[in-house]
This record gives C-alpha cells, structure tokens and sequence, in this order.
C-alpha cells in the first residue's frame, strides 16, 4: 500500500503536520489487554455494586423486568452495527422499525405525530420548551416543581441563554399535585408554555381537566412530561396536552447507572414542522411500493444550519429499538397488565405508611418516616436499598422519602423493608 | 463486474399491527405476590384509559420474525465497508457489548448508595484520565449524551467563562466546511454565527480570520482536521490569533480517528472539544445512536463544568454537586453510562501503543483509496489528506450524474456509500472515510467499484440515474415523503 501511495515509510503521511502540533511521545496508556482482562475488570467492578439487593428506588429510572427477546434483537449486526438510516434503500429495516415505534407512540399518548427519539426524557423538556416558544412567538416557561428537579436543572441550563425565563410553580401540599392558584398567578399573556408531569416526582397522577382549560385560556401550551413509561398503559392518555415529552428507560432499557436513555417528543399533527429531531415518513419508491425515509430535514441543522429548530443530530435508534421490540411483546393488554402489578405492589407497600400526599399514586409514593437517611442506613445493614430521601430537593420535605415498586419487587423484599421500618402490620 | 455481492430472497412483512389478531401475546409475568388492586378504585374512574387502540397483538416467534426479517433490510458494518465521510464506521467489537451488559453494571441504578457505586465511578475516571491523555486537556466531562450536545456544553463553558471575566462576548465564528451542527449549537448558546470562508487548501483563511476575530468573538468552532479531511496546518498561528484577543477555540472532534497517538488537541492550542465515542471509539451507531459526546477542557474551563463532578477523597470516590461557578446540568444523571464502558474497553484493548496503530492504520487507507481513485474523478484539494479524502462529481456532472447517484449505483456493488453532498464548499462532494477497519482486499474491491461506476458514467450514465437495482425498494421518493408527511400508521378506512 505504501509503494502504491508512493512513500517509504508510514509516517511520510503525517509529515505535513506541524512540529509543533505533534505528539512526540508514546501516549502514556498501558499497552492492549486481553478479551479475558477486558471482561475481568469490568465484572470486578460490577461486583462491587448493588448485585442482589433489593431496591426501592425509582425517581425517574424504574426497574422492570426485561424480556429475552429484546435483547437478542438489539445485537443483530443489521441494527447494532448500522448508521442513521440517510440510505434509504438499504436502511429500510430501521426506518420501519422507527416508523411503528413513532406510531406506537402517538397510540400510547394520544397525539398525532412523533419524533424518531430524543437522547433521554430531560433533554427532551426543554426541547418541548423551545417548541413552545417558536409556535407561541412567546418566551416565558412555567414549569411545575413536581417535575423531575433533574430535569427542572436542565432546563434552566438549555433556556439560560435563549431569552427563555423559566418560573416554577409549587405544589398543593395536601394532595401532591399542581398548585393550581399558584398557576392562575402566574400565568399571563407571555406565557408560552406550562411543564407539568404526571405522575409527578411524588408518584402523584397529576388532573389534568381544568389545568388545561386555564392554560390554553391564556394560549399557551400544556407541555406533558413522564418518566414512569409503563403509566402509560394504565393513565388516560394526555388528549389535553400541546406537547409529550417522557423518558422511555421504563420499556426494557437497563438502569445502566443512568443511561442510555431514549426520550420520546409527540405533538399535535399542525406543530409537525416545528418538532425537533428525526422523523420517518411513509412514500413509495419508483415501483409504487409501500417504503420509508426520512423526513422533513429541512427542519435539522444539516440543512438549516443556525436557523434549525436545534441543534439535534441524532436521536437514539437502538433504545427506540429495544423499546419497540419490548412494547410488540406486551402488546395491548400486556402493558395494562403490567401497570396493574405495579400499581399493586406500589399500594401494598404503601398501604402500610402514613401517606405524605392524598393524591392517587402509581407505582411510588412519598412516605413520611422521620429520618429517611437513618432509615436507609439501616436497611442498607440488611442488604436492602431504600427510598430516596426528598430533603435534597424538597427541603420541606427532608422527614420523607420517595419509595417504589415494581414487578420486579417482591412481597418479602417489602415485608422485610416494612419490618425494618417498624411498619409492619 | 459486480465482485462483492449477487441478489439473494429477502423475505416481505407486514408492520407490527397490520399482522395483529386479537388475544395474541409474547409475554408471560409472574403470579402477584400481592393482593390486585383494582385501577379504579385507587386512581379514579375516569383516570383509567380504556384499550390502547390499534396496539400490536403478536405473539414472541412472530416479533422475533418480524424483526428479523426487518433487519435483513439493512445494510451494516459487519457486513462490509461503511465508507461515511466525518461518522467513522468502524468495527464495533463485540466483548464491549459483553461487558456493557455486565450485570452490577448494567442493573446499577443512578441514585444507589455511593458505597455501592464506586465500580462504576472507578470506570468513569478512568475513562476521564484516558481522555485527557489522549486530547492533552486538564479535564473531562462525561455528561453529553452526543456530539451535538457536546458542542453545547463546551460553547456553555466558553460563555460562562466569558461571563466570569465580565462580558460574555457577542459572536462564534465557524469555517464554511463546518458541520451544522455548530452553527446550530452557537445560536442555541445565544450567540451570532458568522461564517469564515476557507482558502484553496481548504484551511482556515489566517488572513480573513484576523479581520473576523474581535473584542466581541468569543470562539471559534474549528475541526481538525476538518471536513474535507486536511489537517489545519496554521492551527498553532489560529489559536493565537483568538487567543490574543481573549477569545477562545473550540473543537469539533468528529474526526479525532485522525489524530489518536499522533497529535493532542491541547498540545496544538485548542481551549475545548467533545470527542464522538461512537466514532473514535469504536462503540456502535446503533442505526443512529446512543452515542456519547465526551468533553475534554483546559483548566481555565473546568470550574464551569457540568454538575455532578466526580471528586475522590479520601480513598472514595463520590459527585461533587457543590460546584458554584457551573453551567448545570446537560442532561439527567451522569451520561451515557453503557456507552462509556464500552469505549473503555476499546481503549483498553487496543493500549496506547495500538491506539496510534489505528490511526496510522486509518490515514493509510484513506491516501490509498486517494491514490486509487483520483484518476477518476475530480479531487478539489490538493493538500494531503489524513483519515478521510474528498472528491467532488465535477466531471460526472458532464455526464448528468451527480454523487447522490454515484452513491446509489455503489449500493449495488456491495457497499454502503460514503457521505454524499458534504462539505459544502465542494461542489457535489464525495466524503470517503474507510476507517482502521478495512482490510486492503476490501479496500481494493471499493476502489474497483468505484472505477467501474467511473466507466459506467462514461458509456451508460442513464443507466447509473436510476441505481440501485439490486435491493427492495428502488429509489424512494423523499419528496413526496416532505410534502405530505405520513408519520404513523393508521388503519385503512376499508379494512374497519
């Protein structure tokens, strides 16, 4: 190859590089290990985590159990090993697959149209945002303390230098839920969207009746987050909603000490052209076939550059996959199932605590126990992982601790977690 | 002659709820261990939604079917060359899916005790410390789920920094071969974009720099090599230039597959980059993503970085959330963890010494495709190439067939196509990139493809417009697609 290029040695074809830029030294990593090294470190430090314990955390990332099948789908070469399907006509497997999953998600919310997937359900938030405020012409946010704070931090992080203030509304202290005076103060003509999530961060399933009317009263859009996925197959759809936004880790993606992720943006069918991301749309090739492509570029930065509706260039293909896959298993009563156990072992469980909010729950509730770190260190003795205490981010709040259960959770898991918490009946 | 490939039976499907029937299922769960508690009654009546219209109804041998034989649809890396310009399709190694899925690892939840967790963060620092060598920065930030969003972050430390100092400036400028991206990534950052044209090199103009760059320029978004895959040879002579008037210089590390073990970012003037995991290092595309956008910064930079920091005191490690001077959060939790495991183990596997291995390895078999193929067709820049070689269709144009139709017929030899219309400053632009991965013989059957399209635009251009012939669908019509855009799938009114 050299002799074809028509130098002598490999470093010729760096030759043109300034002295001064290069690096005249080794670069100081170890020398290349084995597969067997490879696989024996990374299981050393996975042993040094949680194996085993029974958990009680969920806050945004859930533990459900995950189907075979999944798995193996996702390791095909065909979808693992291939590019952001620009190729149409060799990249149609991905396009259909994202085409049902965009179509299962519009089933499952209720709306019209969405995207191919976002990196996570946070980034997602304040996509939504700046949706609102290119439809509206409007710049202000108003955002729900009850949604995720991580979420709320990314937000502020994104619309900082957009003109974009963000407000935060409280919470009614009896029931958990949007403190709907606290909106009809703030809400004015400026507003270009209210953020609400549902369930909330308390677990609390969020009305959405008369929010909505008071929202679009003032014209602006309600803006709907989830991040408990498998709500979905058990919660009205949000028909009262202008955007949904949600993290979909729920639909078999593995906790993964936080990610990947995928994150899910639907809308009304008239907002299509101001979603961010990718979509796929249906069309025919030269013989009149039924095929997919993508579509609506002229939105992305690739084409628009500055003027795009964000700067996204990717969405997260292979978790929309996983998803997909997942939700075809279950299927249309499956994931009605599924809510049902979880709303079952969330209620036994908190059936036996003094219930911090009156609003109905899903599958977490806040409980107030006194000293919730105290609480988890001890159950910690015992190999359990306990709730997470609110005070962090709810200072009012720091007696109490966030717990949930899924289908995973196990009765004697919660007997012995009631036990230590001097809560059994 | 078409070498690589011939046309083999690809099975029809239906979508998922086209071939539903009611009460079929793929799922089994376990016996409730509770007592079932009716919806109803503890949400609500009316907060309980009836069926999930239109939902699939499929059974678990149907789904592994269904997906299967989608998957049979699509072209992939392990099924040959991958050629895409500026994405860098290499070998995915499969211990790193294995280890990804390593089961304290992959079951670890975000907020599980920090004694509990130090496995992991044990991974993130020493993916971090990996970085910083490889880039010649001070720090590393894990956080960005993607390039893009990487970009973010470090226009986000650029301003912040600015800030600090008093005035967080008024304008980015970009090269006009740069990806979208950073345009987009410095509006949304509230800054002015202006565009800084590139010399017949196909470099960074130093000349119309120094008159762009002012008291009001807060950075320049610059990737080296850049996009028509030449190495910036005034990068030092750049970084001054912002450098002396207290701007500073970001980098899009889209193409760092150039650079591993050959040259560091940091050592050459850069304040900020992000680096594409999924590119350099090697994790896989997934059909378009998770990727991860590592951020790697100076210093001057890293107080500003994005919150949680992982600290390590006192023999632990744990995240440091007190961290006034921060720009926040870029997203939930504390990055694409899976995804940062895996450019771990490629890191690990290949060592330092086998990392500059690769790159070598890549830039030659960029120079060779180079050599193979510019006798036939038009190459716009001169300067020697690195990791990737930029022609443009000038001459098949005269023909009336453009690189989008080169890229067409090349799917029918076998190969995905290269990236097609980008950059922008090459008119017509054909982006190749093999990447470490290929062997010559694969390399050698490209380069006859490529001839033999050559030729075939000479004798027969009608017959190149209307490739590809050899897959499922022929050309498909994105125009109709944009026009009137069918984004789900409905029932058909006859079939209710």
């Amino acid at each position: 190859m050299l002799g074809a290029i028509g130098v002598s040695h490999i470093d010729e074809l760096i030759a043109h590089i300034p002295a001064e830029a290069r690096l005249n030294r080794p670069l100081d990593i170890p020398a290349g290990k084995s597969e067997f090294d490879i696989v024996d470190y990374f299981r050393e430090r996975g042993d040094r985590g949680a194996n085993g314990y029974p958990t009680f955390l969920g806050a945004g990332v859930y533990r459900h159990f995950r189907p075979v099948v999944a798995d193996v789908i996702v390791q095909r070469s065909e979808f693992l090993t291939s590019y952001t399907p620009y190729q149409a006509e060799i990249a149609q497997g991905t396009l259909t697959q994202i085409f049902e999953f965009q179509t299962m998600v519009c089933q499952l919310t209720g709306m019209e149209v969405a995207n191919a997937s976002m990196y996570d359900g946070s980034t997602a938030v304040p996509e939504a945002a700046m949706m609102a405020v290119r439809i509206t012409g409007r710049n202000k946010t108003l955002v729900a303390r009850t949604v995720h704070p991580e979420y709320r931090e990314v937000l502020d992080t994104y619309t900082k230098h957009q003109g974009m203030p963000v407000a935060e509304l409280g919470y009614d202290a009896e029931t958990g839920r949007l403190d709907m005076a606290d909106l009809a103060a703030k809400i004015d003509s400026d507003t270009a969207c209210v953020i609400i999530q549902s369930p909330n961060f308390f677990g609390t399933v969020e009305e959405l009746d008369a929010l909505a009317e008071l929202v679009h009263s003032k014209g602006a859009l309600l803006v709907y987050v989830f991040t408990e996925a498998v709500s979905l197959g058990l919660l009205q759809p949000p028909l009262q909603a202008d955007i949904v936004v949600g993290e979909l880790q729920s639909f078999c993606i593995s906790p993964a000490y936080g990610g990947p992720f995928a994150g899910i943006i639907a809308t009304k069918e008239k907002f299509i052209r101001q979603i961010p991301g990718r979509l796929v749309g249906e069309t025919k090739d030269t013989e009149g076939r039924r095929a997919f492509c993508l579509t609506l570029s002229t939105r992305e930065q690739h084409i628009r550059r500055e003027k795009a509706t964000s700067n996204i260039c990717t969405n997260q293909a292979l978790i929309a996959l996983m998803g997909t896959v997942y939700l075809s298993l279950f299927g249309k009563e499956g994931l009605r199932e599924l809510a049902v156990q979880n709303l079952s072992k969330a209620h036994y469980l908190g059936s036996h605590f003094e219930p911090r909010f009156s609003g109905a729950y899903f599958n977490e509730f806040v409980a107030r126990v006194g000293d919730p770190e105290a609480l988890n260190a001890k159950l910690l003795d015992e190999k359990i992982i306990g709730g997470l205490p609110l005070g962090k981010y709810y200072p009012e709040l720091a007696d109490s601790m966030l717990l949930c259960a899924t289908e995973m959770t196990k009765k004697p898991e919660m007997d012995k977690l009631l036990a230590v918490a001097g809560r059994s009946k | 002659m078409v070498k690589k490939v011939r046309s083999h039976i690809s099975q029809n499907e239906q979508l998922l709820f086209e071939m539903s029937s009611p009460g079929k299922k793929g799922y089994q769960l376990p016996d409730l261990d509770v007592p079932v508690v009716d919806p109803a009654a503890a949400l609500g009546g009316q907060a309980v939604r009836k069926e999930i219209e239109g939902f699939p109804e499929v059974s678990e041998v149907e789904v592994i079917r269904h997906f299967t034989r989608l998957s049979t649809w699509n072209y992939a890396i392990d099924l040959g060359m991958y050629p895409l310009g500026s994405c860098t399709m290499k070998y995915n190694p499969r211990v790193n899916e294995q280890v990804a899925r390593t089961e304290g690892l992959a079951w670890a939840h975000p907020y599980q005790p920090e004694s509990l967790a130090q496995g992991m963060m044990e991974v993130i620092a020493a993916l971090e410390g990996a970085l910083a060598e490889i880039t010649g920065m001070d720090a590393v930030t894990l956080q960005p789920a993607a390039g893009a969003h990487g970009e973010m972050t470090g226009i986000l430390l650029i301003r912040a920094a600015l800030e600090k100092q008093g005035n967080p400036r008024k304008k980015v400028l970009c090269p006009d071969s740069a990806h979208g991206t950073n345009p987009a990534t410095a509006q949304m950052v509230g800054y002015d974009v202006v565009n800084i044209k590139s010399n017949d090199l196909g470099m960074v103009d130093v000349a119309e720099l120094v008159k762009a760059v002012d008291g009001d320029t807060a950075a320049l978004m610059v990737t080296n090599p850049n996009t028509v895959g030449v190495f910036e040879e005034h990068i030092v002579q750049v970084a001054e230039v912002l450098h002396s008037k207290g701007a500073m210089i970001y980098m899009d590390g889209a193409n760092m597959n150039a650079l591993v073990g050959v040259a560091r970012p940091g050592d050459f003037g850069v304040d900020v980059m992000h680096l594409n995991l999924h590119k350099t290092f090697s994790t896989p595309h997934g059909g378009g993503g998770p990727g991860a956008g590592a951020v790697a910064m100076k210093a001057h930079l890293e107080p500003f970085a994005p919150t949680p920091r992982l600290k390590f005191e006192n023999g632990l490690y744990g995240w440091d959330y007190n961290r006034p001077d921060t720009i926040g959060r870029v997203r939930a939790f504390y990055g694409n963890f899976g995804v940062l495991v895996r450019a771990l183990a490629y890191i690990m596997a290949h060592g330092g010494p086998g990392l500059r291995n690769a790159t070598m390895d890549a830039i030659l078999n960029a120079n060779y495709i180079r050599k193979g193929l510019e006798a036939f067709f038009d190459l716009p820049y001169q300067s020697p190439c690195m990791h990737e070689v930029v022609f443009s269709d000038d001459r098949q144009t005269k023909k009336g067939v453009k690189t989008g139709d080169i890229a067409k017929r090349l799917i029918d030899y076998g190969f995905h196509p290269y990236t097609v219309s980008f950059p922008l400053i090459v008119h017509g632009a054909l982006m190749i990139e093999p990447t470490e991965t290929e062997s010559k013989a694969e390399i050698d059957l490209f380069i006859d493809a490529m001839q033999s399209i050559a030729r075939e635009i000479d004798e027969d251009p009608q017959m190149v417009l209307k490739a590809p012939y050899t897959t499922r669908t022929s050309r498909v019509d994105e125009t109709t697609a944009a026009r009137k855009p069918i984004v789900r799938w409905k029932p058909s009114p006859a079939a209710s």
